[in-house]
């Protein structure tokens, strides 16, 4: 394995299932999003709803992981990789060049989305932002995300997490084959 | 001391997510259209070994680094929020291309834009608590 390539699937999932069992046995369980409950808490948003008003030093911890999660990414980007590239089979990268997604298998995210020429376009940043909304909405509502439902969760033989999970892969099949064509 | 392992697991997951691509937006088009194996692969291959853990340490009764009891949780026992949030949740996914993990991972990876997404999932999650009693659960 080319420790600068793509990482493939059968070293990153039992990395993760690593990272999983590493904090259980810190006593913690592994989950991303709760990290943006305790930030409303951190905001204030405690003393407005009683759904943020907990003590975010019990958090705290997670919110360390989230930092540590944050310098993975600048280490692997800039120490890790040689070129910020990811390649898809053909049929995919024909597919989103019909949606204008002219970028593929040039970067790591779509310029069309997260370039500096497309943050002078209003219709993306509404993007983003409703993106974003529905990210801390949805996985608030569902109670995780992928980290706390799909790894967690379902290594604990949890129905609610399944339940989440195909909920997960129902919004996602509507955004990206009823909703992608009529936006891009 | 114990912060600095949590930065450690933390910078660990961070890699590992970038290097597999999972906090790629391409690759969760990809997923989303049954493409490639490469994010069933990681997920499933994380769930197969994660349940073979969960379970040792139930049946074995594992403690922690620091001796106490392991406690898995049983989640809440309902349909309709984990179905309806979890759609919701889907939706912002796959137009983002990003989950919450990857959020800190592209922002730390540099990709500033990232940072709008970020700012309105935490507007997003106060939205949920300001809603919360109005929604079915």
């Amino acid at each position: 394995m080319d420790i600068y390539g793509t990482w493939p699937w059968y070293v990153s999932g039992p990395l993760i299932a690593l990272i999983m069992f590493l904090l259980l046995m810190m006593g913690k369980r592994f989950g991303m999003s709760s990290n943006l409950r305790t930030l409303c808490t951190i905001c204030g948003a405690g003393k407005k709803h009683s759904f943020f008003d907990i003590d975010w030093k019990d958090y705290r911890w997670n919110l360390v992981v989230a930092l540590g999660v944050l310098i993975g990414g600048f280490v692997a980007s800039n120490y890790l990789t040689k070129e910020n590239t990811v390649v898809l089979e053909e049929n995919v990268s024909e597919k989103l060049q019909g949606l204008g997604f002219e970028s593929v298998n040039q970067n790591y995210l779509p310029e069309e989305l997260f370039g500096a020429e497309a943050m002078s376009d209003p219709f993306v940043i509404v993007i983003l932002i409703i993106a974003g909304l529905l990210i801390g909405f949805g996985s608030r509502y569902a109670g995780g995300c992928t980290s706390g439902h799909a790894i967690s969760g379902l290594s604990a033989l949890q129905l609610p997490s399944l339940i989440a999970v195909i909920g997960f892969f129902i919004g996602g099949l509507v955004m990206v084959h009823l909703i992608f064509p009529l936006i891009f | 001391m114990r912060a600095f392992w949590y930065l450690i697991i933390g910078v660990f997951f961070g890699i590992v997510l970038f290097k597999s691509e999972a906090a790629s937006w391409f690759r969760i088009y990809e997923m989303f259209n049954f493409a490639s194996f490469h994010m069933y692969g990681i997920i499933g291959a994380a769930v197969v070994l994660g349940v073979i853990v969960t379970q040792s340490i139930k049946r074995f009764g594992l403690k922690s680094f620091y001796g106490a009891e392991i406690k898995i949780d049983t989640k809440e026992k309902s349909i309709s929020r984990y179905l309806i949030g979890g759609i919701f949740f889907g939706l912002g996914w796959g137009l983002a291309g990003a989950c919450p993990g990857p959020l800190f991972v592209l922002m730390g990876a540099g990709y500033f834009p990232i940072i709008i997404v970020f700012v309105s999932a935490i507007a997003g999650t106060f939205l949920y608590g300001k809603l919360k009693d109005h929604l079915p659960h």
